[in-house]
C-alpha cells in the first residue's frame, strides 16, 4: 500500500500532480500534502495522495549527518 | 541517479553494522511496527547480519494483517448485497474470514468486488455506475486515514450519493501501547513507523519514554535509515535514557501533517476497535463522524459486526504480538504457504509469515 521511495513532480494541475520514478509515472492528489510542492520537488505517495513534500537538500543533510557520526567515534 | 539512492550505500551500512555490533552487548528486543520497514529488513538482508544479541519482532503493522475476523465477515456479508459494487486494495482479496471465504471467492460466486490502488478511484467507480452504490473498504492506520477523509469530503462536495465507506482504519499508538502492557510480549524498543508519523508526527508517542520507560525511533525504509535508528535504541539503552528518537526528520515534521490530522478529524471519530490477534482496543479505531453519516456504509446499509471465533489453527495474533516467530507456527510452510495461506500474515506481502517464507529464514 505504501510506497516509501519519494516521486518526482513533473507537472501540476489543480490538486493532482503527475510523479515519476525511474519511468513510473503516477497521478497523485495533492489534498492532504501540508506544504505545496513545486515542480521538480519530490512527494513521498501513499494510496493516490501526496503526503508530503521531500527537501533533496534534507536528504543529502541526513546522510552527512550519519557519515559525520561514523568519523567523530572512530577518531 | 537519485540522490535518495545514497541511503543504500554499502560501504557506510557496513560501518554502521559494525559499529552497531561493537555496541550492542546486552541481549535486546526490538520490534518494527510497520510492514514495510517488515519487508525492507528482510529485503536488505539485514535481518540476518544483525548482532546474535538483537532478536527482530515484526509487530502490527500490517494493515490486512490487523483486520479483524468479524470485520471481514462484515464486508463479506456487503460483497454479497447485488446491489453494491465493493471497491477495495488488492490486499484484501485474499484475507481469510469465517470458513476461510474471502473476497476472491465472493468474487467468483457473483460478487462485485474492482481493485482500486487509490480511495479517489473508487469515487470515480461511483461516478461511472450511478444505478450502483460504491462502497470502499477502509482499512489502513493514519497514513491512509486522511487519504479517505479527504476522499469522504470530495464525495459530499460533488454530491455524491451513491458512494459509501465501510471504515476499519486504526490508530498506532493504542496498539503500542496495549502491546507494552503485555507482559508477555517483552518489546524493549521499537522503530517507529515513518509513514505514519509523517501524518502524526512525534508527539503521540512520548508515553512510551515516560510511562514504560521504553525507547523509539521514527525511521525511514532504507537500511541506512534502519542500522542508525538500532544504534540510536542501543545507545539509549546503555545510558538508561529512554526517549523517541525523529531519526526520519527529512519526511516527518515534529507536529505532523496539519491538514492531515484536520481533514482527519473532520470526517472521523475514535472509537473503540477490534484487532486481530489483540482484540479490542480502546480509543483505537475510526468511525465516521456524524456530519459525514451520510457516507457510512455501516449505518447507511444497516450492517454491524458480529462475533467471529479466531481461524481454526493460525497463529498471527501470537505473531502480530511478538509472542512468536512465524516458523514455529505448526502450519507454516506446511498448510500454510503464500500460494495457500491459512491466516492474513500469510496473505499479505507486508506480513510476518509472508516475509518469513519468501526469505526463508529458520531462526
Ligand atoms: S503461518 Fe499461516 S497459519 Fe501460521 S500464523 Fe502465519 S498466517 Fe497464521
Amino acid at each position: 500500500m505504501c510506497l516509501a521511495v519519494p516521486m518526482e513532480i513533473i507537472s501540476i494541475a489543480d490538486n493532482v500532480a503527475d510523479v515519476e520514478i525511474g519511468g513510473v509515472k503516477r497521478q497523485v492528489r495533492l489534498d492532504i500534502i501540508d506544504e505545496a510542492p513545486a515542480i521538480g520537488d519530490y512527494v513521498i505517495v501513499h494510496a493516490g495522495f501526496a503526503l508530503r513534500r521531500l527537501d533533496r537538500e534534507d536528504a543529502l543533510e541526513t546522510i552527512k549527518l550519519f557519515q559525520e557520526g561514523l568519523n567523530l567515534e572512530l577518531l | 541517479m537519485n540522490s535518495f539512492d545514497a541511503f543504500k550505500d554499502p560501504a557506510l551500512c557496513r560501518s554502521l553494522l559494525g559499529r552497531l555490533t561493537e555496541e550492542a552487548t546486552t541481549p535486546m528486543r526490538f520490534m518494527e511496527v510497520c510492514g514495510t520497514h517488515t519487508v525492507a529488513i528482510f529485503q536488505s538482508g539485514l535481518r540476518s547480519l544483525l548482532p546474535g544479541t538483537i532478536t527482530h519482532l515484526t509487530g502490527p503493522g500490517c494493515p490486512v494483517c490487523v483486520t479483524h475476523e468479524s470485520e471481514v465477515a462484515a464486508f463479506l456479508e456487503l460483497a454479497a448485497r447485488d446491489d453494491v459494487i465493493v471497491a477495495t486494495f488488492g490486499d484484501l482479496m485474499r484475507v481469510p474470514g469465517p470458513k476461510g471465504a474471502n473476497l476472491k471467492t465472493a468474487s467468483a460466486e457473483g460478487a462485485r468486488v474492482e481493485v482500486v490502488y487509490s480511495p479517489f478511484d473508487a469515487l470515480a467507480l461511483a461516478k461511472a455506475n450511478p444505478d450502483r452504490t460504491v462502497v470502499f473498504l477502509g482499512i489502513g492506520f493514519e497514513t491512509t486515514a486522511p487519504t479517505v477523509a479527504a476522499t469522504i469530503r470530495l464525495a459530499r462536495e460533488q454530491s455524491l450519493d451513491n458512494f459509501l465507506v465501510m471504515s476499519f482504519h486504526k490508530l498506532v499508538p493504542p496498539a503500542l501501547r496495549a502491546l507494552l502492557a503485555d507482559p508477555e510480549a517483552r518489546v524493549d524498543a521499537f522503530i517507529l513507523p515513518g509513514h505514519v508519523s509523517a501524518i502524526i508526527g512525534v508527539d503521540p508517542y512520548a508515553f512510551l519514554a515516560t510511562e514504560y520507560g521504553v525507547p523509539s525511533v521514527i525511521t525511514g525504509f532504507e537500511p541506512l535509515d534502519i542500522l542508525q535508528a538500532l544504534i540510536h535504541i542501543v545507545r539509549m539503552r546503555r545510558d538508561n535514557a529512554p526517549a523517541v528518537i525523529n531519526q526520519y526528520s527529512r519526511v516527518v515534521p515534529e507536529h505532523g501533517n496539519q491538514k492531515a490530522l484536520a481533514v482527519m478529524a473532520e470526517v472521523f471519530t475514535p472509537v473503540d476497535a477490534l484487532w486481530r490477534g489483540l482484540g479490542v482496543l480502546p480509543q483505537s479505531g475510526l468511525a465516521i463522524a456524524e456530519p459525514y453519516a451520510a457516507f457510512d456504509a455501516f449505518k447507511v446499509l444497516g450492517i454491524t459486526l458480529k462475533d467471529h471465533p479466531p481461524l481454526p489453527g493460525c497463529r498471527c495474533g501470537e505473531v502480530l504480538k511478538g509472542k512468536m516467530p512465524p516458523n514455529e507456527c505448526p502450519l507454516f510452510a506446511k498448510a500454510c504457504t503464500p500460494a495457500t495461506p491459512v491466516g492474513p500474515c500469510m496473505v499479505s506481502t507486508e506480513g510476518g509469515c509472508a516475509a518469513y517464507f519468501k526469505y526463508r529464514l529458520e531462526a
